[in-house]
């Protein structure tokens, strides 16, 4: 105790003491964050809605040429349309009106990184939530169905976004990226299971 | 706790000391009951010169006990969750006796707790309220402010209407837009892959519990903070500072009686208003509660036109204004937080208008205007003109604030008076 042996009989040694009150609260401030995990934690989403999040299945042979289908997987709709040759050709050609037309800003799986933004080009699947604020994009598939040079594609009605028949936004949408992909594969020919791919289930 | 003048004498306290007999005397000597009347209330001077706009603080508290009763009272009957909650809200409107008029006084209060709320901030702009030494007493304000919003939005999800999960959809997304942490807090908020039953418990959770714990705190902590500086007046002068020769402010009264008397008829009048509103347009024709909200929540139909209950339009419409999300939603952000700074930003020597210059009375018109209009277009669709406007309107909306050091501070002021300007009637 040679530090304190300034400190006459009797008087209080106020250094001392300020470091042991710093030091209660440093360490009371260190319980307090370990306490709060628990509860921070237990917001996050619950076995049962992970163990719901499981991979979907959708029958392809069921879907037409042209059509879209919307299962749903992890309560997010999931748009799947087989595209036609017609709609396939539509893809390209405006390139220069889209704000990331190769995909280098947008989420999807690396299998799902090319222009048609799919694995084989005739299924398209992207989630079908609006990548501005969450909305569904609606089908407007038809060319010219919202102005004269509309190449068909999805539009969102809340802010007005607008993705072409790949998901890639358009220049003027308040979205800054293409709609997102999930992981999927094809188990067989004629089934896609979302959720799952060669790495595993999400 | 003794008032003091600004010279420094006591206050006398007021002619009613705490009784020392009988059961109100046994009471008084182990509760402060009269002390804390006579020091809150009857010993509490404001200035003699409120005018009309002073009604809405008290209107707010009002406000607030009553969204309390009536919120209390729909939680005996609500059960939240993904299958029950749009049901039990149906089951309430139409089963319970007076069940109709239980949730129409709370949703209509929800609307007339922002609408006094809005008018208690004008009039802080008005007469330069949060100039000091109200600083604290405006931030607790606007916390209180930053509560309601968060309590509104959260109750505005429980009755999982249509318009309730694409609202909660839209606002709980804007989190995604916080680079790095974005998604995974969403996830966390939402408790699942989506908008979902976990999500309705945990905002049913903060909305009947912990927020209107935070609320009544953050009001008591207002008044408390008005207590200390004393309520300003439409001439912004300080009223301690002319203390008559029993120490009493001479420009004050004793908030009781006076102003509580002043206050009921503001309250008999708001009642008036009020009723008719929940008796006869409940629903504001889609303000107070939106069409689509009379369809169960679906998640895979989006409404044709999502738009939040009027009170948040006016940022709403700055999200939308601008074309890049993240950009749009730390505007959104920044319309509300710049509130907080203008005790700092306001540099003018006076505080009422009456005595400030053009350039000051010019900035707040447009302000005002531009919240309105702003709150008029985030109804409207996002497209066209109305972009165009919202840009334009969100524009003078910032340069309020933006500008407020420069201009408040060259505007040419008029002489303040000494003593308030007061009419006896």
């Amino acid at each position: 105790m040679a530090d304190h042996a300034a400190v006459a009989d009797g008087e209080i040694d106020l250094s001392r003491r300020k470091f042991l009150t710093r030091a209660v609260i440093a360490t009371g401030a260190v319980g307090a964050v370990f306490a709060a995990v628990p509860f921070i934690e237990s917001w996050s989403p619950s076995e049962r809605a992970r163990a719901q999040g499981a991979p979907t299945q959708l029958d392809l042979s069921k879907l037409e040429p042209g059509q879209m289908a919307m299962p749903v997987w992890r309560r997010q709709p999931i748009y799947v349309v087989r595209r036609t040759a017609d709609m396939l050709s539509r893809i390209a050609g405006h390139d220069s009106e889209l704000k990331d037309p190769n995909s280098e800003s947008s989420n999807q799986p690396p299998y799902a990184k090319n222009p048609v933004r799919s694995r084989t080009p005739e299924f398209l699947v992207v989630i079908g939530i609006c990548t501005h604020l969450g909305c569904l994009p609606k089908q407007r598939f038809e060319k010219g169905e919202l102005y004269p040079s509309w190449p068909g594609g999805f539009f969102c009605p809340c802010h007005g976004s607008r993705f072409d028949l790949a998901g890639r936004v358009f220049d003027g949408s308040p979205a800054s990226i293409n709609l997102n992909i999930p992981p999927y594969s094809y188990p067989n020919p004629t089934t896609l299971l979302i959720g799952a791919d060669e790495k595993g289930v999400t | 706790m003794a008032l003091t003048s600004a010279t420094g004498s006591a206050v006398s306290l007021p002619a009613h000391p705490a009784p020392k007999k009988g059961l109100w005397g046994w009471i008084n000597k182990r509760l402060p009951v009269t002390e804390f009347i006579s020091e809150q209330l009857t010993g509490y001077y404001a200035p003699k010169n409120f005018n009309i706009w002073y009604f809405f603080g008290s209107l707010a508290l009002l406000v607030l006990v009553l969204q309390l009763v009536t919120g209390i009272f729909l939680t005996m009957f609500y059960k939240p969750g993904e299958l029950t909650s749009f049901d039990s809200v149906q089951f309430i409107m139409r089963e319970v006796d007076y069940g109709w008029l239980i949730r129409y006084l709370h949703s209509t209060g929800a609307s007339a707790f922002f609408i006094v709320v809005y008018l208690h901030m004008f009039r802080a702009f008005l007469y330069g309220s949060y100039k000091p030494p109200r600083e604290l007493l405006w931030l607790f304000g606007m916390a209180v402010y930053l509560a309601l919003m968060a309590e509104a939005f959260m109750g505005y999800v429980l009755p999982w209407g249509n318009m309730s999960f694409w609202g909660a959809q839209v606002i709980v997304n804007l989190f995604g837009t916080i680079p790095g942490i974005g998604p995974g807090l969403v996830e966390w908020i939402r408790g699942d892959y989506g908008i979902a039953d976990a999500t309705l418990n945990r905002f049913f959770a903060l909305h009947v519990a912990a927020l209107p714990l935070a609320l009544l705190l953050l009001v008591v902590l207002h008044l408390v903070a008005l207590r200390r500086s004393g309520s300003n007046n439409p001439d912004g002068i300080e009223i301690k500072e002319h203390p008559g020769p029993d120490g009493k402010p001479l420009d004050g009264i004793p908030f009781h009686p006076y102003y509580t008397v002043k206050d009921i008829v503001g309250v008999g009048v708001f009642f008036v208003l009020f009723a008719i509103v929940v008796f006869f347009v409940p629903t504001f024709g889609g303000l107070f509660l939106e069409s689509p909200n009379f369809e169960p929540a679906n998640p895979l139909s989006t409404p044709e036109h999502i738009a939040p209950v009027w009170y948040f339009t006016p940022f709403y419409a700055i999200l939308r204004a601008v074309p890049d999300q993240r950009l749009g939603a730390l505007l959104m952000l920044l319309a509300v937080a710049a509130f907080l700074f203008v005790p700092w930003l306001d540099r003018s020597p006076v505080k009422s208008m009456r005595y400030r210059g053009w350039m000051s009375r010019t900035a707040l018109t447009l302000f005002a205007l531009s919240f309105v209009a702003l709150g008029y277009l985030g109804l409207q669709p996002a497209e066209g003109l109305y972009v165009l406007l919202a840009r334009i309107f969100a524009t003078i909306y910032f340069l309020f604030f933006a500008l407020m050091p420069l201009y408040s501070s060259i505007d040419k002021v008029k002489p303040v008076p000494e003593r308030v300007t007061y009419h006896a009637h």
